[in-house]
């Protein structure tokens, strides 16, 4: 459990005005690892992931993810990148309203150009494990912030990322929800899935981490190995 | 600056910028596109009448005997009863001119001797180049001869410099010089008086005045008079065709404008709606609100009005210099009302239009109005989406394809500009085909070479050219077909011949050989072929009343001829066409003259023998076709020439014409489909970067919007092109209507199938162009960015 699938070194992200968003920012997360960032509002944490993503560029420094040199990619190299490596979970869903859920699982994998038949077996798999697989002809706006939130997972693990980012995933969510996301998360980790998550609720990061790291001003304050799977 | 300004004028600043452009931009568009409609209208208002007061037009021009009347005399006739101002006696020549290349054909030109162009009647205005002063200058009309200045021309053992070309509108002359000049080159036995009267509204005004002036000078000097009404007449059956036309253009350009500008306006406004709702929320008054936003508007759009009206002027200058050669006046100028007008106009519009949508947002119920955007289309046109989802396309075309149906409104808005711009396209091509057509038509002369007898190349009294016994047609007729490279020739006589039951003197042109081949369009029936059958110009049997199958009897100088019209041939004037075997006896014998002046004597052509029209298999040889010709015919007393077009400048002018409005107006069109394109990427940004972050590339999210308008652009332009196609079958009556000819097909029918495929493409390639900035916009924005706007 070695094999280091991110690494990042010396990132600083320097945004047009204030000071840097990350500072120098060394980090590497092996294969598996279930990652809990934490810190306080402002400290860098959705600019980090955005960087490990490729949504966006480091100003300085090297961002490698499964051997890709993230920092060097292209708009069309990135999007390419995010379709094959990186699943992505926010706190505010960001479902397409005018897709039905099966349609918003099945997008990524349209777009990565899996054919037809692949593509629906492996979501409707996805729906039925993530339990939402009655939902899948409904539109979002009809579902609970749970649902949509697992909705947005599936949509997350249709290409069978290397890497599960999430932000804040259980922000938005009420307690019993944000319980559920929190085991299906337990869950896919156990299942072997690396996953680097962004969030305030430390919960979730006892339950889902191995590890958790603090962020504050952009620069690592804490590195702390944790247990997780008692 | 007010809270309100500060929060509204944000809004313009930094997210709205490319919005705030295109409303600028749209501003432009419209008032240059206003200021041309305008000056198309203006234009085609009276051209001649204009024109003519302009000029202080005379009303009367004659031409007296030199030798009788001495010039004091003839200016003492500016006294005469009636007469408000006069100019002249100017001297009055006519002289032979040719190009100095080889090959062209000797003209006649009347060649009037005036110092200056001004004066109290016939202000002659230049078009180009200056007024003749020095020596061996001359000034040529620019309805005459195709030259242009700064080329030579050669009158015997003189070569005279173009250096001006100038236009008459009471067309007092084919060139002037000096009088000095004018007296070197010829000797001029006439004198040219300019008068204008009091009165002269009628023919029988006229005939007074013409009398009045008549009295003041000896007996039998007049030797020809020319009322102005009747060089109206001549001007205004030229340009009368090409009014409607123009006014549809003026009309088109304006209504374009108008709803361009509507629609953008509205959109931006409408697009504005929450940002209104959190403004109320805030404690603004719906008032306070609906004036900073037609503000808003108004900002940008009165900076693309002062653009917009730079832009129109310049435009216009080419645009009227077209409009100039089509119509014949001298220079036309937008004037300066019609820019405030249009100016005032458009910024009118887009308040009226800003103030309305921002009313409606600024009425919404504040709680609405926060929702709208935050929440999702609501279910509309998910079952498109749904049916779309099942069509076998990559997905990012499926998304786009889809796209209409979740804001039909806007959907509607873009169909509407697409298929406007395409209707006008489709108009612009057709009426702009069917002229050409109609004006191609009217001349008859596609030939390539004409053969005729050489002129004398001095100049000196004018006349028929001695050019003794006359060749035996046949015999030419077979030398020229027999050099190599004649494709088709004829040869024709022409003479002024008096026809029973007709008012006016008829052209009757007898033909050896066929001669339908030289642009002789018909109406109905067929050309001439059997003895005693005859071809009728529209303008006689509109004249005349005779119908195709009529019989007609023509008088001329050998006697009477009786023919059957077989044929009506597209043609204004009033002329029959016939066989010489049918009609050359009736004519007399050549050389002869008939003794029945021409009414509408086409210069060169009155004098009574045979020339010859020639179509050749290459015709960018046309001298080395001559050269060896020229020596065979040397024998037959005729030489070949290079057949000058006249019709070119007009033709080329009304393809220009229709070229420039049909792209005017497709880039119009465009323009309202990149504002709606770029209104539906602000509204859709949040969802496009969700799809970036779950990886769509740049490439594909070009695609899905590209695709989203396909549908709507073959659409429109399917939709648009019926429509420009019955606008423009509308038209065309009311052009004939003026015109006085019957409409045959070659001019209804001017959409080819392949033309009527590109235009319904054109739609599609208007809505792509359209979205191809906002495609490259959308597929550029960054995703980071993009999810967090909500
Ligand atoms: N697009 C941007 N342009 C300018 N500054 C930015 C941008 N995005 C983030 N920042 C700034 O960078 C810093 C880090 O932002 P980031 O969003 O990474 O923080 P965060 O740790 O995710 O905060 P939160 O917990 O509130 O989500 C902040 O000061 C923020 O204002
Ligand atoms: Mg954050």
């Amino acid at each position: 459990m070695s094999e280091a699938v991110i690494e990042l070194h010396e990132v600083t992200r320097q945004y047009d005005e204030g000071p840097p968003a990350l500072r120098k920012l060394t980090l590497t997360v092996n294969r598996g690892d279930s990652v809990a960032i934490l810190g306080p509002s402002g400290s860098g944490k959705s600019t980090l992931l955005n960087l490990i993503a490729g949504l966006d560029r480091p100003t300085s420094g090297t961002v490698t993810v499964a051997g890709a040199e993230v920092h060097t990619l292209g708009e069309a190299a990135a999007a390419r990148y995010r379709r094959s490596h990186i699943g992505m979970v926010f706190q505010f869903f960001n479902l397409l309203d005018d897709l039905t859920v099966l349609d918003n699982v099945l997008l990524p994998a349209q777009l990565a150009g899996v054919r037809g038949g692949e593509a629906r077996s492996r979501a409707a798999r996805l729906l039925t494990t993530l339990g939402i697989d009655r939902h899948s002809g409904a539109y979002p706006g009809r579902l609970s912030g749970g649902e949509r939130q697992r909705v947005a997972v599936a949509r997350a693990l249709i290409n069978q990322p290397a890497l599960l980012l999430a932000d804040e995933p259980t922000g938005a969510l009420d307690t019993a929800s944000g319980i559920e996301v929190q085991n299906l998360l337990k869950e896919l980790h156990a299942g072997g899935q690396t996953i680097l998550m962004v969030t305030h609720d430390m919960a979730l990061a006892e339950a889902c981490a191995t590890r958790t790291i603090h962020l504050v001003d952009g620069q690592v304050s804490a590195d702390t190995l944790t247990d997780s799977r008692s | 600056m007010s809270a309100l300004g500060r929060v509204v004028s944000s809004g313009v600043g930094r997210r709205r910028w490319l919005q705030t452009l295109v409303i600028g931009l749209v501003a432009a568009m419209a008032v240059a596109t206003s200021v041309l409609g305008g000056a198309l209208l203006i234009s085609s208002r009276a051209p001649f009448d204009t024109a003519f007061a302009d000029q202080n037009g005379a009303h009367l021009a004659v031409l007296l005997n030199a030798k009788k009347v001495a010039a004091q005399q003839a200016a003492a006739t500016a006294n005469a009863t009636g007469v408000a101002a006069a100019a002249g006696p100017f001297p009055v020549g006519t002289v032979g001119v040719r190009g100095t290349e080889a090959g062209t054909l000797t003209i006649d030109l009347k060649v009037v001797g005036r110092a200056d162009p001004g004066g109290a009647v016939d202000r002659v205005s230049l078009t180009d180049g200056r007024w003749a002063t020095g020596p061996n200058e001359i000034v040529v009309s620019n309805a005459g001869i195709i030259v242009s200045v700064g080329e030579t021309l050669t009158a015997g053992e003189t070569t005279l410099t173009v250096v001006g070309k100038a236009r008459s509108m009471s067309d007092t002359a084919d060139a002037w010089t000096d009088p000095a000049t004018l007296a070197a080159l010829t000797t001029t036995s006439e004198y040219q008086m300019l008068y204008r009267f009091e009165a002269a509204a009628t023919a029988t005004e006229m005939t007074a005045n013409q009398t009045a002036v008549e009295k003041a000078l000896p007996a039998d000097t007049v030797i020809a008079a020319r009322s102005w009404l009747e060089v109206r007449r001549e001007a205004v059956e030229a340009a009368a065709v090409f009014v409607p036309f123009l006014v549809a253009f003026g009309v088109l350009a304006l209504a374009m404008s108008l709803l361009i500008v509507a629609n953008v306006v509205t959109g931006s406004v409408a697009s504005a709606v929450r940002r209104i709702g959190i403004l109320k929320a805030l404690g603004f008054t719906p008032g306070e609100v609906v004036r900073a936003y037609v503000g808003q508007a108004l900002l940008p759009a009165a900076a693309g009005a002062g653009a917009g009206v730079i832009v129109g002027n310049l435009l216009a200058v080419p645009l009227l210099g077209r409009i100039q050669v089509v119509y014949g006046t001298p220079k036309l100028a937008v004037s300066w009302w019609v820019d405030v007008v249009v100016v005032v106009f458009v910024l009118g519009l887009v308040a009226v239009t800003g103030w309305l949508a921002a009313l409606r947002a600024g009425r919404l119920r504040t709680v609405d109005a926060l929702a709208v955007g935050r929440t999702s289309s609501g279910g509309r046109g998910r079952w498109a989406a749904r049916l779309v989802g099942r069509l076998p396309v990559p997905r990012p075309v499926g998304i786009g394809l889809a796209r209409p149906f979740a804001r039909p409104i806007r959907a509607v808005l873009l169909l509407a500009a697409i298929a406007f711009g395409t209707a006008a396209v489709t108009f612009s091509v057709g009426i702009g085909t069917s002229l050409v057509r109609v004006q191609a038509a009217g001349e008859h002369n596609i030939a390539d070479v004409v053969v005729q007898p050489p002129r004398p190349t001095r100049g000196g009294p004018s006349g028929p050219a001695d050019a003794g016994p006359q060749a035996d047609p046949a015999k030419v007729l077979a030398a020229i077909s027999a050099q190599p490279g004649t494709e088709a020739a004829y040869g024709v006589r022409q003479q002024p011949m008096r026809m029973t039951g007709a008012a006016n003197a008829v052209n009757v042109s007898a033909t050896l050989g066929d001669a339908q081949w030289n642009r002789y369009e018909m109406v109905t029936g067929g050309w001439y072929g059997a003895p005693g059958e005859a071809t009728a110009a529209s303008g006689l049997l509109r004249a005349t009343g005779k119908k195709v199958g009529d019989t007609i009897t023509l008088t001329g100088s050998g006697g009477t001829a009786t023919l059957t019209i077989v044929g009506e041939v597209f043609e204004s004037g009033e002329a029959v066409w016939a066989d010489v075997a049918s009609v050359g006896a009736a004519m007399g014998d050549t050389g002869s003259t008939s003794g029945v002046r021409p009414t509408n004597g086409e210069r060169g052509q009155t004098e009574d023998s045979f020339r010859y029209y020639i179509a050749i298999t290459d015709a960018s040889d046309v001298l080395d076709y001559i050269a060896p010709l020229n020596s065979d015919l040397e024998t037959l007393g005729l030489e070949a020439f290079r057949n000058p077009r006249t019709t070119e400048p007009i033709i080329t002018a009304l393809i220009g014409l229709a070229t420039l409005v049909a792209t005017l107006l497709a880039a119009a069109a465009a323009l309202g489909v990149l504002n709606t394109m770029m209104l539906d990427l602000r509204d859709r940004v949040h969802d496009l970067g969700v799809m970036k972050a779950v990886g769509m590339s740049p490439g594909q999210t070009v695609t899905s919007v590209i695709a989203s308008v396909v549908g709507v652009g073959l659409l429109g332009g399917a939709a648009g092109v019926p429509i420009g196609m019955a606008v423009h079958s509308l038209t065309l009556p009311s052009m004939a209507g003026t015109a006085g000819t019957s409409l045959p097909s070659f001019i209804t029918d001017v959409y080819l199938p392949a033309v009527l495929t590109a235009l319904v493409f054109g739609g599609l390639v208007v809505a792509l162009l359209g979205a191809l900035i906002p495609s490259g916009w959308a597929a550029r924005v960054r995703t980071a960015t993009a999810l967090r706007t909500e």
